[in-house]
């Protein structure tokens, strides 16, 4: 599979999850695991421009598919509208949520480029914020889709 | 938290799978979006020893228009459904319950045979397929057969699929342009429905509900007060005849009774019974 573009081989056991490879064997630590139940999102990443939790899909099945991580949204140093965004309304306090929230907003504005308010609340359902109560997120998203 | 050990088998077409099942029996699981069976295998309430990942068997990601159903594969992701011009077209019943299952990221993997075969009560789906009446489509070793939805579910996460059987396709009537409403209940958006309520109105008004027993069940005794003339109001009252409400954290039974004659009656209302 490729991650964030670059090629990654490796052998691993049947029963590695996504997150564990992405974390552990590519040494890609912006991913979480929050609740390791399939309930947070906090292990969001991009499987072929898609959101997916990477801690409820095994390395096995992504395998010659492009994952994106946090690491890999910025293009040449520039981050994506939607990490600037996240900067620009203060879409985070302690940041764990974050990578998961970014990126799933990513590819809920890729299916829903001009949402309402509304949309993004719904879009986002499958991510938890322990910190913000959601409004900046959320301000955040719509500014990003504006931005676009 | 990782699933106990197991042996990784890839299958490319539906023929692999079968041929997978004969050879591995009974300790081998099907493996198609995983937004079922690998949280269980996580907490290891389930653990096969063989898993088929049927997820690269793409020929079985269709919707067609059949004349007068929707020929969908099994392996159809939500998302696929809840995006079809096809289905908003000809039953939107199915297309607008899609885009009520779980979030986003499960979507974009979880799929319509897998939501059956997975025979969980609480699972929206198959809710649809029962009150429309669809057919099961499954091929064992021996060929195909086809199973109408109101055999299919037998039992909590129990169906009429053998161990050796691959549900291939799921064939829906189409509905065109019918009323329907369906009410899901739960404490958080991406939950599944506490209790869930489908009507949906073709000249008969047809009553499922979702989590009141151990399978999707119709609501018999709400559709027979329609039929015989009752008020929406005074047949709703009937939904929880014939029901085996489960008790969990979320509920007891008494309180999804409850909540079945009001989500009824609010799917009536709103359906146009
Ligand atoms: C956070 C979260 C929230 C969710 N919320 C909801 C919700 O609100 N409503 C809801 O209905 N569902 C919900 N789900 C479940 C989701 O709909 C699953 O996608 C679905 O139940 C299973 O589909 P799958 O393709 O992922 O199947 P898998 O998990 O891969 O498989 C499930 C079972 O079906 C068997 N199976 C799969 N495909 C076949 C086949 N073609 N032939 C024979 N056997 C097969 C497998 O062996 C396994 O036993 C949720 C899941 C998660 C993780
Ligand atoms: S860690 Fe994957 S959903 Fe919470
Ligand atoms: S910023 Fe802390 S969990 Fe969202």
């Amino acid at each position: 599979m490729t991650v964030n573009g670059h090629d990654q081989r490796h052998d691993v056991e049947p029963r590695t999850l996504l997150v564990q490879f992405l974390r552990e064997t590519c040494d890609l630590t912006g991913t979480k695991v929050g609740c390791d139940t399939s309930s947070c999102g906090a292990c969001t990443v991009l499987v072929d421009g898609e959101s997916v939790k990477s801690c409820t899909m095994l390395a096995a099945q992504a395998d010659g598919a492009a994952i994106t991580t946090i690491e890999g949204l910025a293009t040449n140093g520039e981050q994506h509208a939607v990490q600037r965004a996240f900067t620009e309304h203060h879409g985070l306090q302690c940041g764990y949520c974050t990578a998961g929230m970014v990126l799933a907003a990513v590819s809920f504005l890729e299916e829903n480029p001009n949402p309402t308010e509304a949309e993004v609340r719904l879009g986002l359902e499958g991510n938890l914020c322990r910190c913000t109560g959601y409004h900046n997120i959320v301000q955040a998203v719509l500014a990003a889709a504006g931005a676009k | 938290m990782i699933p106990a050990a197991f042996d990784y088998v890839r299958a490319g077409s539906a023929d692999e799978v079968l041929a997978a099942l004969v050879e591995h029996g009974d300790d081998a699981k099907i493996l198609a979006g995983g937004m079922s069976l690998l949280p269980l295998m996580k907490l290891r309430l389930a653990t096969p020893s063989v898993l088929i990942d049927v997820g690269r068997v793409r020929d079985l990601a269709y919707l067609n228009d059949a004349g007068d159903h929707i020929a969908i594969g099994a392996l159809t992701r939500h998302r696929e459904l809840e995006t079809s011009e096809l289905l908003s077209r000809e039953c939107g019943v199915l297309q607008a319950v899609a885009a009520e299952v779980g979030d986003n990221q499960v979507r974009h993997r979880g799929t319509i045979g897998g939501s059956t075969a997975h025979g969980d009560p609480a699972s929206d789906l198959p809710a649809v397929l029962l009150a429309l009446d669809a057919t099961c489509v499954v091929r064992g070793p021996s060929g195909e057969r086809t199973i109408p939805a109101a055999e299919f579910f037998l039992g909590f996460l129990e169906t009429a699929l053998a161990p050796d059987e691959l549900l291939v396709e799921i064939q829906v009537p189409k509905t065109g342009a019918t009323g329907f409403a369906y009410q899901k209940f739960n404490r958080r958006a991406q939950d599944w429905a506490i209790v869930g309520a489908l009507a949906v109105c073709n000249g008969t008004t047809r009553v499922a509900l979702v989590n009141m027993g151990t399978t999707p069940i119709r609501a018999r005794g709400v559709e027979e007060a329609l039929a015989s003339g009752s008020s929406a109001a005074e047949a709703a009252g009937r939904a929880a005849e014939g029901t085996e409400a489960p008790s969990d954290l979320n509920a007891t039974p008494g309180y999804r009774e409850h909540l079945a004659r009001v989500l009824v009656r609010r799917a009536l209302e709103a359906a146009g019974a």
